[in-house]
Parts: C-alpha cells; sequence; structure tokens
C-alpha cells in the first residue's frame, strides 16, 4: 500500500468486492487484477491468499492489515488479531440445513440421542450445538459438504450460504439460522500500534464511505 | 527412527544457545547494574498458589499429583511465584525490593497455531514503591537492556488496566453487560464492541466514549483526547495515573519510544493500573509486558504494591536478529 502498510487481500467470494474498495481508497489493484497467478504485488503493498490464511498472515505480522470474512475469523478465534471494521459486503448466513421433508435432524435427536453433522466449520458447528443445548458428532469434511446428508454420511450441516441456491438444488433446506458473516477489517496487534496513524486514517476513510 | 517432542517445544543447538545466552547476559546485566538482584524460583508450584495469584494463571497449562497427592502446577508466568516469595522469605524486610529473573514458564497451546508451550522469560520487578516513579524506571529499565540486547526500534505500549472498567462504573452499566463488553475488548473485537454498546441505550456521548476510547493511541495528546466533559470526569485517577507517568518517562527522555494505547489490556487480572507492552516492527507479537500488581503479593498475607516487566526471550531473539539484517 502506498502509505507502507501490507494487506491481505483474500481470493474468492470477497475477491472482487475488496479490490473494488481498494481502489477507491486509491490503490492502484490494476496488476492483481490481470494476473491471477501471482500472489505477491510488492509496489501496490497487497498479498492475496485463501480467506482462511488471512488471520494467520495478519497474526504474525506478515501483513498488517487483511480482508476476511467473520465466519473465518469465528472458525478460528485463537489468532490475535484486532476487528476494526465490519466492512458489509460479503454477506453470507451460516446455517444448519438437512434434507427436505423428511426431519433428519430431529428425528435424530429424538431416537438417538444426538444428531451427526457435516460441516467444513467444526469449531462454529460445535460452538452452536453446545449452545442450544444438543448433543452433536461433528464430522469435518473438506468440500461439498451438500453430499453429506444426501448419502447418509450425517443427519445436517453446517454451512454458509449466500442465497440459498446450491442447498436447494441439492434438496436439502434451511434449519436454523446461526450467525450473518460479512467482510471484516482486521489488524495485526503490534501494527495497530506501530502504525496507528495510518491504520487510523484508512479506518476512517472507509467508515466515511461505509456510511 | 525420530522421537517426538511435544509441539511448541524444543531443542536448542550451539549456535543458537550462544546468541540465547548473548541475549539474557545483556538483559541481565542490565538489570543487575540497576540494582535488580536475580532470583530463582522453581518451575513447579503448587496449584493453589497459583490460583490464589490469579484464576486465570491456575487455569492454564500442567498439573500433576506429587507422591502424596498434591495438586502441582508449571507456573504460567513468572509474576506470580516471584510475588508468593517476596511474601514469605522476605517478609519483614524493607523495601523497596529489585528483583530480576530468567527461567521458562508454561502454558497450554492450541493445535498448529505456533504457539511456544515453553518459553523463557527475563523481567523485572520492583516492589514497594507506589506511583508514576516506579513504573517509569521500570519501563526506561526494559527499554534500555533492549538496547542492550541489541534492538533499536523497539516501542512500549502503555495503557490502564482499570480504565474501561472505570468508565463502566462511571456510566453505571450493570454488572451482567459488563462482561460482554470487556469480552470483546480482550477478544480485540472492536466490531462486536460498537454493536454492544450501541444496545446499552446510553445517550450519544457516553456511546461514543465507550467506542472511542479502545481506539486511542499515540503521543501524550491522546489523554487529552479522552479528557472531554465526560471521560474526564468518569476515569480522572487512571488518565491523571497515565499523565503522571508520561511526564516521568519525560524525565528519563524516553516519553517518544512509549505509546499510550488505552484499549490496552492484558490477559491477567492481577494488575490494577498502569499496563505495559513492548513491540518491535520486526516480530507481530508483543515482545513482552507486564504492569502494576498493587494487590497480587497482600493475597499472599504481605502487602506491598508493586510493578514489572517480562519479556519473551525467543522473541526478543527474532527482533534482534532483524535488526543485525538491517545493519
Amino acid at each position: 500500500m502506498k502509505d507502507g502498510l501490507t494487506v491481505a487481500v483474500p481470493r474468492g467470494a470477497l475477491f472482487a468486492d475488496t479490490l473494488d474498495l481498494l481502489d477507491r481508497l486509491g490503490l492502484d489493484t490494476g496488476e492483481v487484477r490481470s494476473n491471477d497467478r501471482k500472489l505477491l504485488f510488492e509496489e501496490a503493498g497487497i498479498v492475496t491468499m485463501r480467506p482462511s490464511d488471512v488471520p494467520t498472515y495478519v497474526e504474525h505480522g506478515a501483513a498488517d492489515i487483511g480482508i476476511t470474512g467473520k465466519d473465518v475469523l469465528l472458525e478460528a478465534p485463537e489468532r490475535d488479531v484486532y476487528e476494526l471494521l465490519d466492512l458489509g459486503y460479503g454477506r453470507c448466513e451460516m446455517v444448519v440445513a438437512a434434507r427436505r421433508g423428511d426431519d433428519a435432524l430431529g428425528e435424530a435427536q429424538r431416537r438417538l440421542g444426538r444428531v451427526r453433522v457435516g460441516t467444513k466449520y467444526p469449531r462454529i458447528a460445535s460452538e452452536h450445538f453446545a449452545q442450544t443445548g444438543r448433543q452433536a458428532e461433528i464430522v469435518a469434511v473438506k468440500g461439498s459438504v451438500e453430499l453429506a446428508p444426501l448419502t447418509g454420511l450425517v443427519d445436517g450441516i453446517v454451512d454458509l450460504t449466500a442465497t440459498g441456491r446450491t442447498l436447494s438444488e441439492n434438496d436439502l433446506e434451511v434449519v436454523e439460522d446461526i450467525v450473518t458473516c460479512t467482510a471484516r477489517l482486521i489488524a495485526n496487534p503490534v501494527a495497530h500500534k506501530l502504525k496507528a496513524d495510518r491504520i487510523d486514517e484508512l479506518v476512517g476513510r472507509i467508515r466515511a464511505g461505509l456510511s | 527412527m525420530i522421537h517426538p517432542i511435544p509441539p511448541g517445544t524444543r531443542d536448542v543447538l550451539p549456535d543458537e544457545m550462544r546468541e540465547l545466552r548473548a541475549i539474557t547476559a545483556a538483559l541481565g546485566a542490565a538489570f543487575e547494574r540497576a540494582g535488580y538482584g536475580e532470583v530463582f524460583t522453581p518451575a513447579l508450584e503448587y496449584e493453589d498458589v497459583l490460583r490464589t495469584g490469579d484464576a486465570n494463571a491456575a487455569g492454564a497449562g500442567y498439573r500433576m499429583f506429587d507422591e502424596q497427592g498434591q495438586v502441582l502446577a508449571l507456573r504460567s508466568d513468572m509474576t506470580i511465584p516471584v510475588a508468593r516469595m517476596v511474601a514469605t522469605r522476605f517478609r519483614g524486610v524493607e523495601g523497596p525490593l529489585r528483583l530480576s529473573y530468567s527461567g521458562h514458564a508454561y502454558r497450554a497451546v492450541e493445535h498448529g497455531s505456533g504457539q511456544q508451550r515453553e518459553f523463557l522469560q527475563s523481567g523485572l520487578e520492583l516492589i514497594g514503591p507506589e506511583g508514576a516513579e516506579a513504573e517509569a524506571e521500570v519501563i526506561a529499565l526494559a527499554l534500555t537492556a533492549l538496547d542492550e540486547a541489541g534492538l533499536a526500534r523497539h516501542r512500549v505500549g502503555l495503557g490502564d488496566g482499570a480504565l474501561y472498567r472505570t468508565l463502566l462504573d462511571g456510566l453505571e452499566v450493570p454488572e451482567e453487560r459488563r462482561l460482554p463488553l470487556l469480552d470483546c475488548l480482550s477478544r480485540r473485537d472492536l466490531v462486536t464492541l460498537e454493536l454492544t454498546v450501541e444496545e446499552l441505550g446510553l445517550p450519544s456521548d457516553a456511546r461514543e466514549l465507550l467506542v472511542r476510547v479502545p481506539e486511542l493511541r499515540g503521543g501524550a495528546e491522546v489523554l487529552e483526547r479522552a479528557d472531554g466533559p465526560l471521560g474526564g470526569r468518569l476515569a480522572r485517577d487512571a488518565l491523571d495515573g497515565l499523565r503522571a507517568l508520561m511526564a516521568a518517562l519525560a524525565e528519563r527522555s524516553v516519553a517518544e519510544r512509549v505509546i499510550l494505547d488505552l484499549g490496552l489490556v492484558r490477559e491477567l487480572s492481577y494488575y490494577t493500573g498502569a499496563v505495559y507492552e513492548v513491540y518491535d516492527p520486526a516480530v507481530g507479537f508483543a515482545l513482552g509486558g507486564g504492569g502494576r500488581y498493587d494487590e497480587l503479593i497482600g493475597r499472599f498475607g504481605d502487602p506491598r504494591p508493586a510493578c514489572g516487566m517480562a519479556l519473551d526471550v525467543q522473541r526478543v531473539h527474532i527482533a534482534q536478529a532483524a535488526e543485525e539484517r538491517l545493519r
């Protein structure tokens, strides 16, 4: 970044909106947009990575600030970073979903005393079921979690959904909402002190743009 | 065949060991020269002792039974054992006491987080004097000791552990609504903090104060920004304390190396006033920290005000190596 801040930018669903935000802040994101193999853009002060790696880079100070989803932060609560701003975009819902029509979750709860839940977010899922007083067996899967209840691997899933389309295309329906997730601006705790002026200035400009 | 060691622990080989020794020697020499005598306490303490010091300190780490069935625990910091030692070995001895130490402490770590399970701390405790002068001595000495260990760009962050509680007291925020706020603050989640403050139904200047204070950091001018009509009335003691400390630091010509940070919180609950952290631009984590803990030694039966600071030697080493590369 032109004022000496390194920013961790998430590739994936938040990528386009994040680059638009950086454009509005006066960064040159041309090269980032035109080159989707390259990861480090020293001139612009941008490093790109998968969203779940952003807190790691920021915690260790490899990037001063970063942008990632609230879902990522909830899943990695041990990461010691400042959460400075809700950027508002990338809005998704973390939900419990199950096969349409047959109440597999309720059935398992009543007869077996526990539910089996497939998810890419084991922390958020176990926390949610613990909070609501239910015993859950969490099955961690890496991708296409919609498949898990269709094959009988699990009774339901915990996953992030924006429109619900992938769920309904796989005959799943939302049973419970857990939490709304949006993009967040995070900062390294040491940079937050040693580069306070630059970070505050940036936060001020984003806030002004948000309102 | 590889015989593993627990994640977060390490073997140190001669090249690294020489450098670590040079750092602990430089820190120790600076402490000794300033009149801080080195002490040694056991790595194992009775769990009750640690719990007496701080409930959090007892919650972390490693417990075991001794041959009589007593519960022992590995210390998770150095200050509680030193406080226990002062209250027993120095009872009746007039202060001030100036003590330093270099030893390992232990904590439980999250898998894959890269945290150290066993970490070497060098630090100092100034026991007896109240007030800003003592804290300025500790902060200035830590800065000097790090100079001598080869660092050049390190800074101390300075806040007040009781400030936010004082503000909540003054605004008469009910007890059950304080915990979520303090929790947001210690998790550094300023987004949820702002939302939670909105829900309190306070007048707008009070809301503004609770949201803005944790973001205030910088030089002495920060105190003036917090010292509005409302903040000043509520937090006069904390702000006056920090003002006096900044003045004492200025007299020692180190004020420009200190960053006021009114949102600074430390994990341990025994701090009663000013809290400090040490930063270096080469390391993403604080190099160490400390603060004033006027009630801790009293919990062991010999009330004496005190303040101190501990440095993580391995992180100091990372900063020192980065500094060498710059030269």
